[in-house]
């Protein structure tokens, strides 16, 4: 027992204890860099980005489920109107009409059916039409039903005064809000893990530039570089995000834009299926994920990388894999549970993003679990299957600038030149 | 070519046990044999040498003894242990290409270093400050490393090689690249820890730091090692080399002389006969040779170089001691 613990005092940390070392170096000389400052204020324009594709994602999202119109009338005039519909909609583009039982409750209650998609609710009569739902619904529809129900009447150009009963939200507006919400948060952390994990890439570049790696390799496993480096970043884009999270929350509490009352809170983004609180748990769940699992990647990628300038060159095909993984998450928010969308959660790469876009959209919480689960499977044998690829070829180049072979070779693991 | 000559290390230090050995290492890189069939022992406490020019092996083998890569053949041992990260904490590395990182202060990139090999980061600072005092460096242990001279940036370095107050200390080319104060600064830092009872081991392509401070020494060339043993045995490879300056020119007393016999100016030049000098001394006495001078010469480490390694090997090393020096 004494040798045992004598031995463990003589050989390497172990490697979660060097992965520490090299983390708190990492973390603590990023964070006290004036370019971290720079990296601070680069989100600012990323939130900007995301609000606007939210609300792309959410016409998007209002083209690919079209809103449909509810009528609550009589039988007579709703069949009225579903005929002149018809015949009107060869020669003008009029919302899908569905009828509902006038009986089956209050509009409100049928604009909150989730299940159905609808912008709105038509009551009254034909010469008295009542149109229920939200305030833009209503107004951009409200010619397309005076025209219908003039059309039902037979009454040619006498156009009957459509009464307008503006809610606060509908099933269709709440669907589509929810996922404006889904492709923005998916924007978000698809921007954030772009950012970070480019800088992942050219992390170890320094230690190759600084002829620090062999002294590292000497010390310590080269796996714990390896974690080190990946939980170092992982820490300080965690700090960025607690920055750019308190700098919004100071702007939604000074600004009054957080409502909340209505389920739209957060700057104007309806809550999500699963709450405020919890999306956002899951969203750094899911965003460390899709750091760790690209991030480990990106970090084997960049270590064999010789320069600066290698590095760049291969930031392409890495960002176009990024950006393919970010298409296939976007695509798939607007069609839960489809064979994509099935797809991309099973993809690991696309597996986080598509799974913060289920929990702006769905409130089931076990998915959320067996993904997790699936996703810290793959993390570990990523960050495995790193780290031992970087220790079996990064120490083989030699001396650093002995002699550059090519990137290509490198790979084919036939780039070494034999050390002095 | 001549055998290797590990044993011989071993057997002149018997009552000293082993800090390291080497038994037949071999590295191979795509296919090209980098290190072929290494053989050393250094006993603990030693100075020990690996000269050989550059591309011979030498950084490779390091790298093979410390654990930063494998070997495909042989087997290491340091302090008796086959795996080295099994006592990592007990060696300090200074790596042939120096680098720290830029933007820590001196103090804490020692710091760094010595938490690398165990020590916990606040003690390590401390005495990575300590160290600095001790060396003259006191005042630049705030300033960061690119606020340091080349000179001073090696030394905080080699500080935090030495950190953790190691059993073995493995410098890869410690003089390169250093002018010759610090040079000089190095080689009574290399005395002292061997003093203190720390097992050193240097490589290097220059013959005069080896010769000045190693007890033993390992010659290699081409990937092998044709010698490793002691300085003094290298050397007592080639025989004495006999200046004999007589009044006579010729004589019946010039058959005493040895095959190898050159005649230079005055001189007669010869190696030093296996019977000694004593008999062929007696020779010229009594042939009245008239000798005017005779003096004996042993051979340096330089002649042992060029005798075991080969004349290509020697000119290489000494091409590249020559360039270092016009730098």
């Amino acid at each position: 027992m004494t040798d045992q613990m004598a031995n463990t005092r003589m050989s390497r940390l172990p490697l979660p204890r060097a992965a520490f070392v090299i983390a708190r170096r990492d973390f603590t000389a990023i964070l006290f860099s004036k370019a971290f400052l720079f990296f601070l204020l680069g989100p600012v324009f990323f939130g900007l980005i995301s609000i606007g594709a939210a609300s792309v994602g959410r016409k998007a999202a209002e083209n690919t489920t079209p809103a449909v119109l509810a009528i609550a009338m009589d039988q007579a005039d709703a069949a009225a109107i579903e005929r002149a519909s018809d015949r009107l909609d060869t020669l003008i583009d009029l919302p899908d009409m569905v009828r509902v039982d006038p009986l089956a409750g209050e509009a409100s209650a049928i604009l909150a059916d989730k299940d159905r998609n609808f912008g709105a609710v038509l009551t009254g009569t034909l010469e008295a039409p009542r149109l229920i739902g939200t305030e833009e619904r209503i107004d951009r529809w409200k010619g397309e039903v005076a025209l219908a129900a003039a059309a039902a009447r037979g009454s040619g150009e006498d156009y009957p005064e459509v009464a307008l009963e503006p809610t606060a939200s509908s099933g269709a507006t709440q669907r589509s809000a929810r996922a404006g919400t889904a492709t923005g948060s998916v924007t978000l952390m698809f921007l954030l893990t772009m950012l970070l994990a480019g800088m992942v890439m050219s992390n170890l570049v320094e230690e190759k530039a600084n002829k620090i790696i062999e002294i590292l390799a000497a010390a310590i496993p080269m796996d714990a570089v390896f974690v080190g480096k990946l939980f170092a970043m992982l820490g300080v884009s965690f700090v960025g995000i607690a920055v750019w999270g308190g700098l919004g929350g100071l702007a939604v509490g000074i600004g009054g834009m957080g409502g909340g009352m209505n389920g739209i809170g957060m700057a104007g983004l309806p809550a999500p299926a699963v709450g405020w609180p919890l999306f956002a748990l899951l969203f750094l769940i899911y965003f460390a994920m899709a750091y760790l699992l690209i991030g480990s990647i990106f970090l084997t990628i960049g270590a064999m990388a010789p320069t600066v300038r290698d590095v760049q060159t291969l930031s392409m095909p890495a960002t176009i894999l990024q950006l393919g993984v970010f298409f296939l998450a976007t695509y798939a928010t607007s069609d839960i549970g489809s064979p994509v969308e099935i797809a991309a959660v099973a993809f690991p790469f696309s597996s986080p993003y598509a799974m913060i876009s289920r929990a702006a959209q769905e409130a089931a919480l076990w998915p959320h679990l067996m993904a997790l689960g699936w996703q810290v499977l793959w993390v570990v044998v990523f960050v495995r299957f790193g780290a031992r690829l970087f220790r079996r070829r990064v120490m083989k180049s030699g001396p650093q600038g002995a002699g550059r072979s090519g990137l290509i070779a490198r790979f084919m693991g036939r780039g070494g030149k034999a050390p002095a | 070519m001549h055998a290797p000559l590990g044993a011989t290390a071993a057997s002149d230090n018997v009552s000293r046990p082993l800090a390291l050995e080497a038994i037949g290492l071999v590295k191979r890189f795509d296919g090209t044999t980098a290190v072929d069939g290494v053989d050393l022992t250094v006993p603990q406490g030693a100075i020990y040498g690996i000269l050989g020019p550059n591309g011979a092996g030498k950084t490779t083998t390091l790298r093979m003894l410390l654990g930063i890569i494998d070997p495909d053949e042989g087997v290491r041992r340091m302090f008796g242990h086959e795996r080295p990260h099994d006592i990592a904490r007990l060696v300090g590395y200074l790596p042939e290409e120096r680098g720290l990182y830029p933007s820590m202060k001196a103090y804490e990139a020692i710091g760094f270093l010595g938490a690398l090999r165990g020590m916990p980061l606040a003690e390590a600072k401390r005495r990575g400050r300590d160290l600095l005092e001790e060396h003259g460096l006191g005042h630049a242990a705030d300033r960061q490393i690119r606020q340091l001279s080349k000179g001073m940036a090696q030394t905080v370095q080699l500080l935090g090689t030495l950190v953790h107050r190691p059993r073995l200390v493995v410098l890869d080319e410690p003089f390169s690249g250093l002018d010759a104060l610090n040079q000089g600064k190095l080689e009574r830092m290399i005395r002292t820890l061997a003093d203190e009872g720390t097992t050193v081991i240097f490589s290097t392509h220059v013959i005069a730091h080896a010769e000045r401070l190693c007890e033993g020494v390992a010659i290699i060339a081409g990937g092998k090692v044709p010698y490793a043993g002691s300085v003094d045995a290298a050397r007592d490879r080639i025989p004495a080399q006999v200046r004999l300056e007589t009044a006579a020119v010729d004589g019946p007393w010039r058959a005493a002389l040895p095959a190898d016999v050159r005649h230079k100016g005055n001189f007669w030049l010869f190696s030093l006969p296996e019977s000694g000098i004593e008999p062929l001394l007696r020779a010229l006495i009594e042939g009245n040779a008239g000798i005017l001078s005779l003096s004996i010469e042993r051979a340096g480490l330089h002649d042992a170089f060029v005798h075991i390694a080969g004349e290509a090997a020697a000119r290489a090393l000494d091409e590249e001691t020559s360039a270092e020096q016009a730098r």
